[in-house]
């Protein structure tokens, strides 16, 4: 199976395998004008299965997003069909505005305008937890 | 300016800082009777709570400060469908130091960020009670005089106790410690607990369902109340109400120098024929509370005497 190459624009690689849709609408990508191609379970020689998205336009992305669902992805900057620069992703200490508290406790039950942000407590387990009542995130 | 809204805010050093302006308070409580004139303390308190709100108040009050606020949430406007934002910001506009207690888990992290002047969580649902843990500390010290090496068993809820989690946290902190926890399935600890504070200090610690097969060991027994506004189902509180219950036939085999505290209100997980045993330190912990209360909110001020 052929995808094109793409001029300028970013493709978001290594990620793990299942989770390229999550990430595509997570991005929301499907707002976008330009070509998208999700590629699901490709080979890979590093991790076996691996999904890949490539984006026909260059875009700002929140990496604290991206890291926190899928730290193992790189992020490839395109322009005139070269790679320019290429980005690990690794765990933020913080994730601001993405996820929300499941805790009925929390105040931010009550309190909706309140700005939703977790922080990292367990890098080794990957474990967020509310800035407000410590509740743990789930993904 | 500075919040505290956990315990494990407050490094070992100001525990002991603390605990030593504490102490000299209880020796000369003089020295300290005017070291804060001019300066009023806010307690705001959108959940009952009669003995935490006094014990601020009597704290603020035997340093010469003043204090004002309100008991209840339907007293304030919060009734009236105002933030905790908007209500701290603007009390914030009062007082020099705030003291606030709320149903809602986290609801002082919000004042903190709001109020413009130090907030002090005087309990946020099931989450945190720094202060009830700064009695706690200070009355395992006046008896023992060491943090180190004391196995600590704690008793009852477990789950939605948070002053047994604020005094895991304290604790855990201290070489040599050991903990027991001693509940029925529905109210264990939560695993957090065991994950965040414990395991990664390789802290001993064991979980069984009898005070009885435990006694022997324990060097601090902490009973804490099955709560039964923490409960969504009520059939659930009834049933596991009186599940623990301390009598003196249960210490017999206790230590000589066995501590036993709790938070209190106590409903009737302790016998009242414990309370003439020289172990039974819950009142002292009372008093101990307004002395690390009125130290804390003099080092929130930044008071010296």
């Amino acid at each position: 199976m052929i995808i094109g190459q793409i001029k300028d624009g970013i493709v978001l690689d290594h990620i793990t395998a299942g989770r390229g849709m999550d990430i595509y609408k997570i991005l929301e990508l499907d707002k976008l004008d330009c070509t998208v191609a999700l590629i699901e379970r490709a080979v890979s020689p590093k991790m076996g299965r691996k999904d890949i998205i490539k984006i026909d336009q260059a875009m700002d992305i929140d990496f604290d997003v991206l890291g926190y669902i899928d730290p193992g992805i790189t992020v490839n900057t395109i322009r005139d069909g070269e790679v320019v620069e290429r980005r690990q992703m690794a765990l933020p200490e913080r994730v601001v505005g993405v996820l929300k508290c499941k805790n009925p406790r929390c105040i931010t039950s009550v309190e909706q305008e309140l700005t939703q942000e977790f922080k990292l407590t367990d890098r080794k387990n990957q474990v967020y937890r509310c800035i407000y009542c410590d509740h743990k995130a789930s993904k | 300016m500075r919040s505290i809204l956990n315990i494990t805010d407050l490094s070992l050093e100001e525990l002991d800082q603390l605990i030593a302006t504490a102490e000299d308070m209880i020796a000369d409580p003089k020295k300290y009777s005017e070291v804060c004139r001019g300066k009023k303390l806010a307690t705001l308190f959108f959940e009952p709570s009669t003995r935490t709100r006094l014990s601020f108040e009597a704290a603020m009050l035997e340093l010469g400060g003043s204090v004002l606020g309100f008991s209840e949430a339907s007293s304030s406007s919060a009734a009236k469908g105002e933030s905790v934002a908007d209500t701290t910001r603007v009390v914030g506009c009062y007082a020099d130091i705030i003291a606030m207690r709320h149903p809602k888990e986290g609801a002082p992290v919000v004042a903190a960020r709001k109020a413009g002047v130090p907030v002090i969580n005087a309990g946020d649902g099931g989450h945190n009670h720094p202060t009830q843990t700064l009695a706690d500390l200070l009355t395992i010290w006046r008896n023992r005089h060491t943090f180190e090496g004391l196995t600590i068993g704690m008793c009852g809820d477990l789950k939605f106790g948070r002053t047994v989690h604020s005094l895991v946290g304290a604790m855990a902190r201290y070489a040599g410690v050991k903990f027991v926890f001693i509940s029925p399935e529905e109210l264990k600890i939560p695993q957090y607990v065991i994950t965040d504070e414990l395991e990664p200090r390789n802290i001993p610690y064991k979980e069984v369902t009898t005070m009885e097969e435990v006694m022997p060991e324990l060097d601090v027994l902490y009973m804490t109340r099955v709560q039964g506004e923490r409960f969504f189902n009520e059939a659930d509180y009834i049933r596991l109400r009186d599940t623990y219950i301390l009598t003196p036939e249960k210490l017999t085999t206790a230590k000589e120098d066995l501590i036993i505290m709790h938070p209190l209100p106590r409903v009737n997980e302790i016998s009242v024929k414990v309370d003439d045993d020289p172990r039974a330190c819950y009142f002292q912990q009372v008093l101990n509370g307004k002395f690390m209360r009125a130290a804390l909110i003099m080092k929130l001020l930044e008071v010296n005497v």
